[in-house]
């Protein structure tokens, strides 16, 4: 049987890991490479590297930094932030990431997906969507690590990014991102009923219990863990960590 | 020597990546002189049937040296996924031929509300033939990373070295004589690809 998969996301800015809380508030973690060699060992299903500023800056992904982190994992690793073209695509596939995250520049340049996907195949190419409730408290989809409003809602971003070519999705609740709040139970339910490639829920687990809950109820093919495998509890100091295996039900 | 065959598709550095840990010398090429020369191949591949073989036919004389080195010298030569998919008769994916050396086709696993399409993540696999050096040693417990939105089956049930199910179940590994496909991916797949790669590096040329 398919496990579902449960992935830490890491933060990244300029050579440093960082947790955000709402996309906003920033705090330092550490050495990427020293955290990402510790998942290594604790045998993650996956990883994902998020650089948090490339898109707003318009700066060229990290290579160097990727290609260290990339030496280091013997696992899936998938990386976002700040791509714009099948250059930079294959620069990422040739260091030895798996799939790659487009967001921003899905809106911006039109085809970007589907060319990425006829080279490298839908399995390689993830799409993000970061939803945020608006002033009226409607759940719409942001850009540019969540400071654009483009106005579209969570589902027919989903079918759309879908019918483009994407592979996957990763579904962030950039209101519970950081906040232990536990998941956005109804958001994800709804896009991983109505979509066809696997949807991965992402923003404010706290717990086992909440994992568990949300694979077992829910059609998510996975969920992505941010704070919780990188600090102890709520308020607590930094401690690189995973989920029991053996605490984690069978979905 | 391992020789990694670079055809522009596929995750070629994390294979080396892998090798390297496990002290295995790699030479990454798509030259047919170097092909010619090698002694144990590794074909990787990440992307589409059609796309795979056309960058191979285009390659002058790259066909023919990988034809001669699996039929003819026998050396040991092993498929990572859609490299795996490559050594069978066809794909539904594509129109082109593949190498026709395991006879078996690719297929697209069957529309499903509750199996997604890739398969994509971990699972386990069952083992058919434990006599075959490729799964020495390898356990009923240890999981794989797949992703793929097509699937492999043999023709002769001898061939199959390994199945998997979602939704159907299909051959994870395959072997025929000096000719090895996996459908996973054993340079992500921890310390049990590891083992899968190790288990190749070790079968005598």
């Amino acid at each position: 049987m398919l496990r579902k998969r449960i992935i830490p996301i890491l933060s990244i800015q300029n050579d440093s890991l960082v947790k955000t809380i709402n996309f906003k508030k920033i705090n330092y973690i550490g050495d990427p490479c020293n955290t990402v060699r510790i998942f290594n060992e604790l045998e993650v299903d996956e990883l994902v590297i998020c650089d948090i500023r490339a898109s707003l800056d318009k700066s060229e992904p990290n290579f160097k930094l990727l290609q260290d982190i990339s030496s280091e994992c013997f696992m899936p690793l998938v990386y976002g932030g700040g791509i714009k073209s099948l250059d930079q695509a294959k620069k990422i596939f040739d260091l030895g990431f798996e799939k790659i995250i487009i967001n921003s520049f899905c809106f911006t340049v039109h085809n970007i997906l589907s060319k990425i996907a006829s080279s490298y195949g839908s399995q390689a190419l993830l799409c993000s969507i970061d939803v945020k409730k608006n002033f009226f408290g409607k759940k719409l989809v942001y850009s540019h690590s969540g400071t654009h409003n483009t106005n579209h809602t969570p589902l027919f971003w989903a079918k759309e990014v879908e019918k483009r070519g994407a592979g996957e999705i990763l579904l962030t609740s950039i209101d519970r991102e950081g906040t232990w709040k536990g998941f956005d139970f109804d958001l994800s339910s709804y896009i991983a009923k109505n979509t066809s490639i696997p949807v991965i829920g992402h923003g404010g687990a706290s717990s086992i219990n909440d994992i568990n809950e949300i694979l077992s109820k829910t059609d998510l093919s996975g969920v992505a863990l941010g704070s919780m495998v990188l600090y102890q509890k709520k308020g607590m100091g930094v401690l690189i960590n995973f989920p029991n295996k053996r605490l984690l039900s069978q979905y | 020597m391992i020789t990694i065959l670079d055809y522009g598709l596929g995750n070629i550095g994390s294979l080396k990546n892998m090798f390297k840990r496990i002290r295995q010398n790699v030479n990454i090429t798509s030259s047919p002189c170097q092909i010619i020369k090698s002694t144990k191949i590794v074909i990787p591949g990440v992307g589409s049937f059609d796309e795979a073989m056309n960058r191979i036919n285009n390659i002058k004389g790259l066909k023919e040296a990988l034809n001669l080195k699996a039929l003819h010298h026998k050396i040991p030569i092993l498929g990572v996924c859609l490299g795996m998919q490559l050594l069978t008769h066809k794909s539904e994916e594509g129109t082109l031929d593949g190498f026709k050396w395991i006879p078996g086709e690719t297929k697209r696993f069957p529309k499903s509300s509750k199996f997604k399409i890739p398969h994509m993540g971990w699972n386990e696999v069952s083992s058919r033939n434990l006599k075959s050096k490729l799964i020495k040693n390898i356990n009923h417990d240890d999981r794989y990373y797949f992703v793929h939105s097509y699937y492999v089956k043999v023709h002769n049930e001898d061939h199959s070295l390994l199945k998997t199910k979602h939704n159907i179940e299909f051959d994870s590994a395959i072997n025929k004589d000096n000719l090895y496909g996996v459908q996973f991916h054993p340079e992500k797949s921890h310390k049990y690809g590891m083992k899968i790669l190790k288990n190749f590096s070790e079968i005598s040329c």
